[in-house]
């Protein structure tokens, strides 16, 4: 009797056109000039970025466009010590939240420009830009976070943003 | 058990491809428009649940950040099918029965639009022996539509006569996507999709959501002037495979029918999900529906067909006959998975 099959391959790819939505259209189309936008909830006033179009807590829609800054403060952050398949960067390297100023959501990205023995809550930090003729709609455009040598941000100016 | 009844029904303008909103842009106003129906503040509702499947966006995980449509802060009792929106509903109902809720938000919705969705259908079958096949959605269908022929028991003609009433009736439903005058002759002469299926047995791939809310007892009495009361809902299941069912019927809806209490009644309209034009035929003999009771007209799947939001569709368009005053009693019925293989049945009745 031949040996039972244990295992069979079956390959899938499947190719999808993702809808970005009218609000992330416009934070992406803002990234091409230069610009992040996001989003103030009618009801509760907080600031998001990217905007989604609705206001989670509050469940109102989203409408009117605000440009938050781009510098902002660590609220956390991970050292990535694992190579992994496609990694762009070679670790050690720091993701970290970045609540920008005006904002009330943090976004996620990269910090550079810093030993990762460094990196820490409360830093404060700027974006740094792809060359003005690369900019297009896309995160990218924000190449990394540096810090800007400000004096790191008091923990009560973020600690409702962790 | 408790007297639980639809309260409200919204849903969006169905679409072939909506490249402007995304997921929660499209339900944010469908979900107020079905809570400010029902008359019921938002922050009382007891308990949400949604249905909806994430191979559709191809995003893992997708039906969280519909959450954002819903207002979750402070924490609310949630709850998701990866199915369509009609067995969210079934959810919701038994939590209702529990006890510990008096009425529940319910919303489905699908981007039919994005992937190629006759392939993303064919990831619903046995992973090992038929979906590296690749059969896609419309060939499954049309082996049940031939053996529908062979077996006799329906003609091309009968089932092009389906898709034109659908079509003609879905011209009446504001939301619907595929609607209009067609001749059955002229339907006839198009060419084959997939023999046996030309264009009009197949649905049209649509976005859109839909949502409902239940309320129990005497909540839905002091909201609803006329709620339309669910007098009985089932659900059943019928094998994976195939090649083990007769595809030409459909034991789970008899049973579902049976159990649901939709045998031996009087019913004015019955909203059945059947994507595929032969499928009426076979859920229609299932709950041996006579020709007193007026099938789909709303349009059906046949004239708006959201994957994942098609099944909640119907028992919310049966319920409106009922709390407009322009039915006593309605059947509505969902489906999933390929030919029929699991379906749902929801009768619902008017109280005085």
């Amino acid at each position: 009797m031949s040996d039972p099959v244990m295992v069979i391959g079956t390959p899938i790819r499947l190719e999808y056109t993702f809808t970005a939505g009218e609000a992330q259209t416009r934070f992406l189309r803002a990234l091409a000039e230069g610009k992040l936008i996001g989003q103030r909830c009618p009801s509760c006033l907080k600031v998001y970025i990217p905007p989604r179009g609705s206001c989670p807590t509050c469940a109102v829609p989203t409408q009117e466009a605000v440009q938050v800054s781009d510098r902002g403060t660590v609220t956390t952050f991970c050292i990535v010590n694992i190579p992994f398949p496609g990694q762009a960067i070679k670790p050690p390297f720091v993701a970290a939240s970045v609540l920008l100023d005006g904002a009330d959501i943090a976004i996620f990205h990269l910090l550079q420009e810093v030993d990762a023995a460094d990196a820490r809550m409360g830093m404060r930090v700027e974006a740094v830009w792809v060359p003005r003729e690369e900019l297009r709609a896309s995160m990218e455009s924000v190449r990394y976070f540096r810090p800007t040598g400000e004096p790191d941000a008091a923990y009560d100016s973020y600690k409702e943003h962790l | 058990m408790r007297d639980v009844a639809v309260v409200s029904f919204a849903q969006s303008p169905y679409v072939r491809n909506d490249t402007q909103r995304n997921e929660v842009e499209i339900l944010m106003p469908v979900i107020s428009d079905a809570i400010e129906r029902s008359g019921i503040p938002r922050k009382e509702i007891g308990f949400t649940v949604s249905g909806s499947c994430d191979y559709l966006a191809g995003q893992p995980f997708a039906f969280v950040s519909a959450l954002d449509a819903v207002g979750a802060w402070p924490p609310i009792r949630e709850s998701h099918v990866e199915m369509d929106g009609a067995w969210a509903l079934y959810e919701a109902w038994v939590q209702i029965q529990c006890g510990d809720v008096d009425s529940a938000l319910i919303y489905a919705f699908g981007k039919s639009s994005l992937g190629d969705l006759r392939d993303v259908m064919t990831l619903q079958l046995d992973p090992y022996c038929v979906a590296p096949l690749w059969p896609d959605s419309i060939s499954v269908a049309a082996l049940q539509a031939r053996a529908m022929l062979d077996a006799g028991r329906c003609t091309e003609g009968d089932m092009a006569e389906i898709a034109a009433r659908s079509r003609r009736d879905g011209q009446s439903n504001a939301a619907a996507q595929l609607t209009g005058d067609f001749d059955t002759g002229a339907l006839l002469r198009e060419p084959y999709v997939v023999s046996p299926l030309r264009r009009h047995d197949c649905p049209p791939i649509s976005d859109g959501a839909a949502a409902v809310v239940l309320a129990a007892g005497d909540l839905a009495r002091r909201v609803s002037k006329r709620p339309a009361w669910i007098s009985g809902i089932d659900h059943r299941i019928e094998p994976a495979s195939l090649g083990v069912r007769d595809l030409t019927q459909s034991p789970s809806t008899k049973l579902a029918g049976e159990r649901a209490g939709a045998v031996g009644v009087t019913l004015d309209v019955a909203e059945l999900h059947a994507p595929f034009t032969h499928q009426e035929l076979i859920l229609r003999e299932a709950l041996g529906l006579g020709a007193g009771v007026r099938i789909n007209p709303s349009g059906g799947a046949l004239a708006a067909n959201a994957v994942m939001v098609a099944g909640l569709a119907r028992i919310g368009e049966a319920a409106v006959r009922i709390i407009d005053g322009s039915a006593n009693r309605a059947l509505a019925h969902a489906t999933s998975g390929p030919c029929l293989q699991q379906n749902l049945v929801c009768v619902m009745e008017a109280r005085l």
